[in-house]
């Protein structure tokens, strides 16, 4: 009646797992064991509390002994959670793993129902399904690739510096891609990190010169990937490197063309210091840049502009490093694996126009302040307002574009922190009095709860209440000259009017603009907000759904430095255990060519978009390499013979699955002796 | 069997691409999202696999619905197979024109794998567009159909000896 | 295309002026429009304190009868100048669309006196259509006495653009200040565009409602506004008329006038004060009449 699969007859053993009371609590396992005990074929049919456990494994792999069982279908979960253990499982019993199938009766039917009849009805439905199609499984080789060990790091920031160097340490090849002229990322910006306030510049600064000087590390700032394709193990890559109008192997650093140059003053903003003081068209962006090389800024220097400028800066350049005929030029690489740590980019103050920024001169968005109260930075290290007064009393504003369902919905995770911090740091600075607006004071974290216990300590003033505005109204004489902040005080019920110098607006991370552009280049998923998506939340937070492409960092979401260099070394172990592997094993489920019934019309190979299939002109037959197929089946779809076969998803297996769904729904149970447990 | 007195209730076969629609399902089902039950997922890699005979067979089978869910446009794990099937789609969209089968029985949806919620208001949306436009029942129809030419041809035949005679 | 125009009581009434302003104005820029045939008050803030599903009913009624009364035109878009009516309306639409239950009550309701709601109708804002349908480039072409070097605080109240802000942000509204500019006037940068002007408690609850209002005039003529414009009649009622009584209470010498915005815009168009019901006005806003054609009197 059915096809055997040569001449072995099917043994089917059927698993139902209960996970816990995942599925238990909804379907009603002994029945669907007992149903398809009926079902033709099935030799053994059980239920189990943990289908995945060690015990859960063991019976399986026990009934194909003992039973001689050739083909497995588990009701559980999700495949893309367990199909891989259980086809170890098979496989360790001596059954060619391709011979199980999994059946999703949790995803699928427990967790999206209500209604226990129902789920039973749709876990049988399914369960049959399978069931049928097993019978149309078959042996299959597994496919395995070799990795490239060199891997390609994109984007400078502490995540893509630590995975950078941990790698490189273990002895692998890294590139390094910046889009910035310099690494270093958020944290160059910072003056202190919380809670321990260690200077940001102290730790960073080793790590971006070690990055610079590690032999097996290639540092390529401002440039950005092209393209990439390929697969995991041999991903082809194109990486732009922009003109920075100064060849990088001769600039020694020295700023002699930045003093030269014919503006004597700097006048424009600089993006380091978020506009708070000014550069030349020709600048370094931090006196700690790595690479400690010079750049032009196109759009301002006069030369670019009417190409009637004395060019003292060439003049004043003794290495001859300036070259303005500079054209971008593009770097091939070929690498194994990839890390995506491109980062965040804090919410636009703007948009929430209730707090004035852009509107009043005094209030500052939290970067701003870091910059403000570093050394480094725009005024040394003084607090001064852009009016140029030093501030008596300052406000902090926290979640700005943070918890809010006019902007974003998620707690940005750092803000509460680095609020703390900026407070202890204003109040060291100015001995202003600082108020700190906030919904709730989120500090988990090692010390962090402590850090906060200092603050209040030192006699910061802590509000509950989301600040409805930052205004220049003044109703009393203190407010005059001031800017007012209106806050319902929720812990004393009454709405509050707090005349401040200066304000703070806590502003939080949001993907980076370009986000979904790097997602669709790397074929990787966004979640909803636009932060990269984890392969899973919990298991595996730095993969994604492309294998050998791996994320850390606030791309993924909110995040502080310290998760960040523990997400980037994850990162950087998954590449290294890849990588010592020495090769990965692919789904065998690629495509080929029945050549007897083959045509030879070629309407597949247009379709197949890594030119897999050529045509063997001597036979006149299409011809697929299974080293370049990927398996998505799209040529097997279209092939108006039939006759391209897909491993995994034969045209047999899925019509039997159809068929199971649909047209068996009402046969006579068989009558047989199963073993039931 | 026994469900014959219960209220008619539309089945749906769903095709649902790996990487995007199929995790998006799962996602639905970690997040707990409450959705009809008619749908019955089969897995494929990519959008691209899915066979218009697949559909046609489902359809013949007795399913009164089949939903396809790949990745969005640009969004395709092997680049462009969802392309592949949205030209087969509209294509497939005349065919049952032409044979008075309803297009909308058949629904292509781009679903990214974050877009929990997304399946589950294709999916309700659906059942209740299947629920008005009520059974297909090709199975019934095609034996119908079959008992009729029976019938026909037995009238021939009998035509055919009486002219003999 | 075509509006329906929803008055309300207000502006048949204390707010007269609104309309008499308004309307002309529309005139002059070609905004086609017919008054809603039947229409009844909206219930205003009070009764939906009251009884909210009764509200929901006689609201629902303007909406039915505008779906009525427009059943062949391509769009129903219905008027509502006076910012309760405008919200009220706004409320009853939202909750309608979105409460299937409640709405499938008030269609019973509504069936009662052969009346249907669809939900097709939209509610707007005369800002919001000046604005966002003709737009400002079109109302600057129309302009024929600038308002020259008149400082106008643009005054939206607490209505307009909260609690649902459809057409301007809620935190930062502009389509008055667009206006001002339009005409050739000044905005005053102000942050009191959407407080609380007392409404109804100036009447009755004197020392809550009266502090509000001079909280607002008192910045708007700190800012050195030449006049306050509003677009809601109880505004332009609380702010206006109490001025006496807030400058006893508060030993303050304001004097500041309390205008439509419309009627700015038909001076501006070249309308006669008279003919834009501001004869009407307690404050008369000399400073604006000068500013028209250096203070000649221009109007017929």
């Amino acid at each position: 009646m059915f096809s055997t699969n040569g001449n072995n007859t099917p043994r089917i053993g059927f698993y139902v797992c209960h996970c816990g009371h995942n599925i238990a609590s909804l379907v009603d396992v002994e029945e669907v064991r007992k149903y398809v005990a009926t079902l033709p074929g099935v030799v053994v049919s059980r239920d189990y509390k943990y289908m995945c456990s060690d015990p859960g494994q063991e019976l399986i792999q026990q009934d194909i002994k003992e039973n001689k069982l050739n083909r497995i279908v588990v009701a559980s979960c999700s495949p893309l959670l367990h199909e891989h253990t259980f086809r170890v499982a098979t496989e360790k019993a001596g059954l060619n793993p391709y011979f199980f199938h999994m059946v999703n009766i949790r995803e699928n039917v427990s967790w999206v129902l209500d209604n226990r009849e129902i789920a039973t009805e749709k876990s049988k439905d399914l369960a049959r399904a399978a069931i049928r199609r097993v019978f149309f499984h078959k042996p299959l080789e597994k496919k395995t690739v070799p990795i490239n060990p060199a891997v390609l790091i994109v984007g400078g920031g502490i995540a893509g510096i630590q995975a950078a160097l941990t790698i490189a340490n273990a002895g692998k090849k890294v590139y390094l891609v910046e889009r910035d002229a310099t690494i270093g990322g958020h944290m160059a910006m910072f003056d202190k990190t919380f809670p321990t306030l260690d200077c940001a510049a102290c730790i960073l600064t080793p790590k971006m010169s070690a990055v610079k000087s590690h032999p097996n590390i290639t540092l390529w700032t401002y440039s950005e990937v092209e393209k990439i394709d390929g697969f995991v193990g041999d991903y082809h890559v194109k990486v732009k490197r922009k003109p920075r109008y100064v060849i990088e192997d001769l600039c020694v650093g020295c700023m002699d063309c930045i003093e030269a140059c014919i503006y004597k003053e700097a006048k424009y903003p600089d993006e380091f210091n978020q506009g708070l003081s000014k550069r030349k068209p020709i600048y370094i962006p931090f006196p700690q840049a790595t690479p400690m090389v010079v750049l032009f800024d196109p759009e301002t220097c006069i030369d670019f502009k009417s190409h009637r400028c004395k060019k003292t800066c060439i003049e004043a350049c003794d290495r001859d490093a300036i070259d303005l005929k500079q054209v971008a030029t593009y770097e091939n690489i070929n690498v194994g694996t990839v890390i995506l740590s491109t980062g965040f980019q804090t919410y636009d103050a703007k948009l929430s126009p209730q707090y004035g920024y852009g509107k009043f001169p005094n209030v500052y968005t939290s970067l701003e302040v870091e910059r403000l109260v570093n050394a480094s930075g725009p005024t040394g290290g003084e607090v001064i307002t852009r009016d140029g007064k030093r501030p008596k009393s300052v406000g902090i504003i926290h979640c700005v574009g943070s918890r809010d369902e006019k902007s974003h919905k998620w707690c940005s995770r750092v803000c509460c922190m680095y609020s703390l911090k900026l407070a202890h740091l204003i109040k060291e600075h100015t001995g202003a009095e600082v108020y700190n607006f906030y919904i709730d004071m989120r500090t988990p974290g090692k010390g962090y709860e402590e850090f906060y216990d200092k603050l209040m300590n030192e006699g910061v003033h802590f509000v509950r209440g989301r600040v409805a505005e930052v205004t220049d109204w003044a109703i009393i004489p203190e407010e005059e000259q001031k800017l007012t902040i209106r806050v319902e005080d929720t812990l004393i019920g009454v709405v509050r009017r707090i005349p401040v110098d200066m304000v703070v607006l806590a502003v939080g991370m949001e993907p980076k603009d370009d986000a979904s552009e790097i997602r669709r280049l790397f074929n990787i998923s966004c979640s909803n907000e636009g932060f990269f998506l984890e392969r899973h939340p919990k298991l595996a937070p730095v993969n994604t759904f492309t294998d050998g492409i791996f994320i850390a960092g606030a791309c993924q979401g909110p995040r502080d430095i310290p998760d960040t260099v523990a997400q980037a070394g994850a990162a950087a172990a998954e590449c290294l255990s890849l990588i010592s592997a020495g090769s990965i094993e692919l789904e065998p489920n690629t495509a080929s060519i029945i050549e007897k019934y083959c045509s030879g019309c070629k309407s597949c190979i247009p379709l197949c978009p890594y030119t897999a299939i050529s045509f063997k002109e001597d036979i006149k037959k299409a011809y697929i390499n299974e080293a370049l197929c990927k398996g998505c089946g799209t040529c097997v779809a279209a092939c108006p013979s039939g006759s391209i076969l897909q491993n995994l998803f034969e045209d047999d297996q899925i019509f039997s699955e159809i068929d199971g769904l649909l047209k068996f729904a009402g046969i006579e149970p068989e009558k047989k002796e199963v073993l039931h447990a | 069997m026994h469900n014959i007195e219960k209220k008619w209730e539309p089945k749906i076969i769903a095709f649902f691409c790996n990487w995007c629609t199929y995790t998006a399902a799962d996602l639905a089902g970690v997040s707990r999202l409450k959705y009809a039950p008619n749908v019955r997922v089969i897995r494929i890699m990519c959008s691209g696999r899915v066979d218009p005979q697949f559909i046609m067979q489902a359809l013949a089978s007795g399913a009164d619905g089949v939903l396809i869910g790949g990745c969005h446009p640009g969004d395709c794990h092997y680049s462009e197979g969802n392309y592949k099937m949205l030209r087969r789609f509209r294509l497939l969209q005349r065919v049952f024109k032409s044979m008075g089968i309803d297009e909308k029985r058949c629904r292509l949806e781009w679903i990214s794998a974050s877009e929990g919620d997304k399946v589950k208001t294709v999916i309700n949306d659906m059942v209740e567009q299947i629920q008005k436009l009520g059974p297909l029942a090709l199975p019934e129809r095609m034996a119908d159909l079959d008992k009729e030419i029976e019938e026909i041809e037995k009238e021939i035949s009998k035509e055919e000896v009486v002219e003999h005679a | 295309m075509r509006y329906l125009y929803y008055p309300g009581c207000s502006l048949k009434c204390t707010g007269r002026s609104y309309e008499e302003s308004l309307l002309p104005v529309f005139d002059e820029l070609k905004i086609d429009y017919v008054e809603l045939n039947d229409w009844n008050c909206c219930g205003a803030t009070a009764y939906m304190a009251v009884d909210e599903a009764k509200a929901f009913a006689i609201a629902s009624r303007n909406l039915a009868l505008a779906e009525e009364q427009f059943k062949n035109e391509k769009e129903i878009n219905i008027i509502a100048p006076c910012s309760a009516c405008y919200m009220v309306l706004l409320k009853t639409k939202n909750y309608l669309d979105s409460n299937k239950f409640e709405l499938a009550k008030i269609k019973a309701a509504l069936r009662e006196s052969g009346l249907n709601y669809e939900g097709k109708v939209r509610i707007r804002h005369p800002l919001d259509v000046l604005v966002n349908d003709l737009g400002v480039k079109e109302i600057a072409k129309a302009v024929k006495y600038p308002l020259k070097g008149i400082k106008v605080a643009s005054y939206y109240g607490c209505q307009t653009v909260r609690p649902i802000s459809t057409f301007d942000d809620a935190r930062d509204p502009h389509t008055m200040d667009d206006l001002v500019k339009a005409i050739g006037a000044e905005p005053v940068d102000w942050p009191l565009k959407t407080r609380c002007c007392g409404a109804s408690l100036t009447g009755i609850v004197e020392k809550v409602g009266l502090p509000l209002s001079y909280v607002i005039l008192n910045e708007a003529a700190k800012r050195r506004a030449d006049v306050v414009a509003t677009s809601c009649p109880l505004c332009q009622f609380n702010l206006e008329c109490y001025q006496t009584n807030i400058n006893t209470k508060y030993q303050s010498d304001l004097r500041i006038g309390v205008v439509y915005f419309s009627q700015l815009m038909g001076l501006a168009l070249g309308i006669s004060p008279k003919k834009l019901g501001m004869d009407r006005l307690f404050i008369k806003p000399e400073i604006v009449y000068k500013a028209v054609k250096g203070g000649e009197t221009v109007y017929v």
